[in-house]
């Protein structure tokens, strides 16, 4: 097992005069999957974009390997933010770049690689996330499933340690999420560490080590699948995992 | 720097070129509204279709060509045509027809800005009327509606609540344009502004200051526009 | 020497004033206007980015102080303020620029300054009217960027972010190729507008097209077929212009990026 590889440390976060985030903690160790579920505006997306400070913390820090972020400081926040991939719900693809200039063009502008070998690699990731012959398609010509695992990929470039998942496949059309799910599926069993919030609760159900669920900006359980979302077991997070399978039909 | 004096008997004289600039201002603004909604209209509504193509030259013309070179060509150039047109006419024993085309200052201006920005309005209105769902005339029609009482009723109100915005940002620019009136002669804000300061050699101080009663105009004008624009809002009715 | 013969088109257009001097003294004077024109949309191009930047992404002071900028340079008409920068600020002007010149400032931006005004810092008619229309241009630019910016997801700031960017590098490679390519449009109309604005530059004495027509109109008394000759020398311009704007916008253009009807324009 060994010592955590990301650890967060009593994050609080007040936006627009409301408090989201109310000292949470949490930490993953290499090769976790853990998933965070929970009613919407619990805090899920908010604290995972504190953990790569894109929102800085009120109180509160994230280590990464040891590292501490706040130490790091405002300036030397991108090389933090380099050894943390995320993707976004919304896939945020840049509009205006073919698909392999948006796996490549962080590793020419961030890690300042020369231009051929940033398209070299922006060719394995695309190939990783099968997506090897639509290189030089724009974001407007992908479906939403394809976007996304180009924005896996394009995360996937950096050689991140960690991964943050903020509901990659909300957005999806359901004969998309698939696709996507078998991705992130396989970036696992490859070892990467990754923090996912999704409403995919089968999904949670059988790959992850941890399910954590998050409600008004708490943690308030935490624990294996296995025991958490055990129907049987009173607890909020199997009741809310019974009101979604109910409402999405359960999968 | 700040003799109370000089700036009495500035602003003693802007005022009185500023009475001009309102006198322009204001008739140039109704017509050109005026002749916009009435151009307008027919562009948009494509009927009477014999108009419709001399109308879209006329427009044509008067955006794509330089509001300074219109007035020009208006107040100095037709003068040219009343010259050749007078001994013509006084030969053949009519009265001289030619002084139609001798302008004054003040009429020059005032045609010309009426007619530029009739032409500007003019394409806000066709705009918006070509916004308007066709669904809605075919709606008006099935419920008896004529076609004047469609444009009347249903039409028109949506139309220029379209137009509103765009409609407003040309009255703006003609209250801006207006101190092209002082190249015509005309003794206007801007003409005042520039004898004072050549009489009073203090150039600075002269035309900040009638450039802030040009600021004042407009922004007073920017916010009627606003307030009737809310007056008249409509939920979720965008502006197309 | 009957009436009917005074009614002669030649009374009109003859061609007194088509020297091929003349021909020149125009053409040269339609050089100034696009040298003028590149001048101020320029000006009005840098200043216009640099501003729409602040007011989406800056600090709210910073955001507050362009409105006020560009409250008062779209208020003011184009011919008040020549007349201000050009008989009231041009001595205030010319001291600082050659205060300018004999401080310590790096070698470039003096030889910048010198190019704009001449080794002795002064302010000619040509330089004075770039200045007025690019900080009138630069106005109305950062409006057309400011909607531009605001229309492209903050999603995508977001991402070039964790991705490691820092938010200068985010707006450079990210924001701004997409800003300037949904902007062509209504920057084509900005173009076209400025053309029309630049010949009130003549009021101070730029000898640019307006000034030539103007000045061959009164020694012939010509003055018709001049000024509709003008008219047609800025329509030229303008169109061609217009035209390469739209050839741009086709060539840079990407799938899905903000489709506009270009058919709309002029």
């Amino acid at each position: 097992m060994g010592d955590p590889i990301l650890e967060v440390k009593n994050i609080s976060k007040t936006l627009g005069g409301k408090l989201i985030l109310n000292d949470v903690s949490l930490s993953l160790n290499k090769g976790d999957l853990k998933v965070l579920i929970g009613p919407s505006g619990g805090g899920k997306s908010t604290l995972l974009q504190c953990i790569n400070f894109l929102h800085y913390p009120d109180a509160g820090d994230v280590l990464l390997e040891g590292f501490s972020a706040r130490e790091m400081g405002r300036r030397n926040i991108s090389a933090f933010r380099q050894e943390i991939g995320m993707i976004f719900q919304d896939f945020n693809l840049f509009d205006h770049l073919t698909a392999e200039n948006n796996v490549a063009v962080a590793l020419r502008k961030v890690k300042k690689q020369p231009k051929k070998a940033a398209l070299e690699r922006a060719k394995i990731e695309l190939a990783r996330v099968g997506l090897a012959d639509k290189g030089g398609l724009y974001p407007a010509q992908l479906s939403g499933g394809q976007k996304q695992r180009v924005s896996i990929a394009r995360a996937l470039a950096m050689d991140p340690k960690v991964m943050l998942l903020d509901e990659p496949t909300s957005a999806l059309d359901p004969e998309l999420i698939g696709e996507v799910l078998k991705v992130i599926a396989d970036l696992s069993e490859s070892g990467m560490t990754m923090l996912m919030a999704t409403h995919q609760i089968g999904f949670a159900r059988h790959l992850t080590t941890e399910v954590i669920f998050m409600e008004a900006g708490r943690i308030t359980e935490a624990g294996p699948p296995a025991e958490l979302l055990n129907p049987d077991k009173r607890s909020r997070a199997a009741d809310f995992c019974a009101k979604l399978s109910e409402l999405m039909g359960s999968n | 720097m700040f003799e109370t004096e000089f700036y009495r008997l500035l602003l003693a004289e802007l005022n009185q070129g500023f009475w001009l600039s309102v006198k322009i201002i204001v008739p140039s603004a109704t017509f050109g509204l005026v002749i916009g909604i009435l151009v307008g209209a027919v562009r948009g509504a494509n009927y009477p279709r014999f108009l419709v193509g001399p109308l879209n030259a006329y427009v044509s013309l008067f955006r794509g060509t330089a509001l300074l070179v219109q007035l020009f060509v208006c107040y100095y150039g037709l003068p040219s045509i009343g010259n050749w047109l007078n001994p013509f006419c006084e030969a053949q024993g009519l009265p001289p027809l030619g002084n139609f085309f001798k302008p004054t200052a003040y009429q020059a201006s005032v045609l010309i800005f009426s007619l530029c920005s009739g032409a500007y309005h003019s394409e806000y209105i066709r705009g918006a009327i070509l916004s308007i769902k066709r669904g809605q005339f075919a709606a008006a029609r099935a419920l008896g509606f004529t076609k004047a009482q469609t444009f009347r009723t249903i039409i028109i109100p949506q139309a220029v609540r379209r137009a509103w915005h765009g409609c407003g940002n040309e009255v703006i620019y003609l209250i801006k344009y207006s101190s092209l009136a002082f190249l015509v002669s005309a003794k206007e804000l801007t003409a005042v502004a520039m004898s004072v300061s050549n009489t009073y050699f203090r150039f600075t101080e002269t035309f900040f200051i009638a450039g802030l009663y040009y600021l004042a105009l407009v922004t007073v004008a920017t916010w009627l526009f606003h307030r009737v624009e809310k007056a008249w809002a409509v939920p979720g009715f965008g502006r197309g | 020497m009957n009436s009917l013969s005074t009614l002669s088109l030649s009374s009109f257009f003859s061609t007194g004033p088509f020297t091929w001097d003349t021909v020149t003294f125009f053409l040269g004077g339609m050089g100034l206007t696009c040298l003028l024109i590149i001048g101020a949309l320029s000006l009005g191009l840098v200043l216009g980015l640099a501003m729409a930047s602040f007011q989406v992404y800056g600090p709210r002071w910073s955001g507050l102080l362009v409105s006020l900028y560009v409250w008062f340079f779209r208020g003011v008409p184009i011919l008040v303020l020549m007349f201000l920068f050009y008989f009231g600020l041009a001595s205030q002007l010319e001291s600082l620029i050659q205060s300018w010149l004999r401080s310590g400032l790096p070698a470039p931006l003096k030889s910048l300054l010198r190019f704009c005004f001449g080794a002795r810092g002064s302010v000619s008619p040509f330089a004075c009217a770039v200045l007025v229309l690019g900080l009138c241009s630069a106005a109305y630019q950062s409006q057309i960027f400011r909607g531009a910016m605001k229309s492209i997801p903050s999603g995508q700031f977001m991402a070039a972010k964790a991705l490691g960017m820092s938010s200068f590098q985010a707006v450079r490679v990210i924001i701004l190729p997409q800003v300037l390519r949904i902007s062509i449009p209504a920057w084509s109309n900005e173009y076209s507008i400025l053309l029309k604005d630049s010949g009130i530059a003549f009021v101070i004495g730029t000898m640019e097209t307006m000034a030539r027509f103007k000045a061959v109109a009164s020694s012939t008394y010509y003055y018709l077929s001049m000024y509709i000759l003008a008219g047609l020398a800025y329509f030229v311009i303008t169109w061609i212009g217009v035209r390469l704007l739209l050839a741009l916008y086709d060539r840079v253009r990407v799938p899905g990026l903000a489709e506009v009807q270009s058919a709309d324009i002029l």
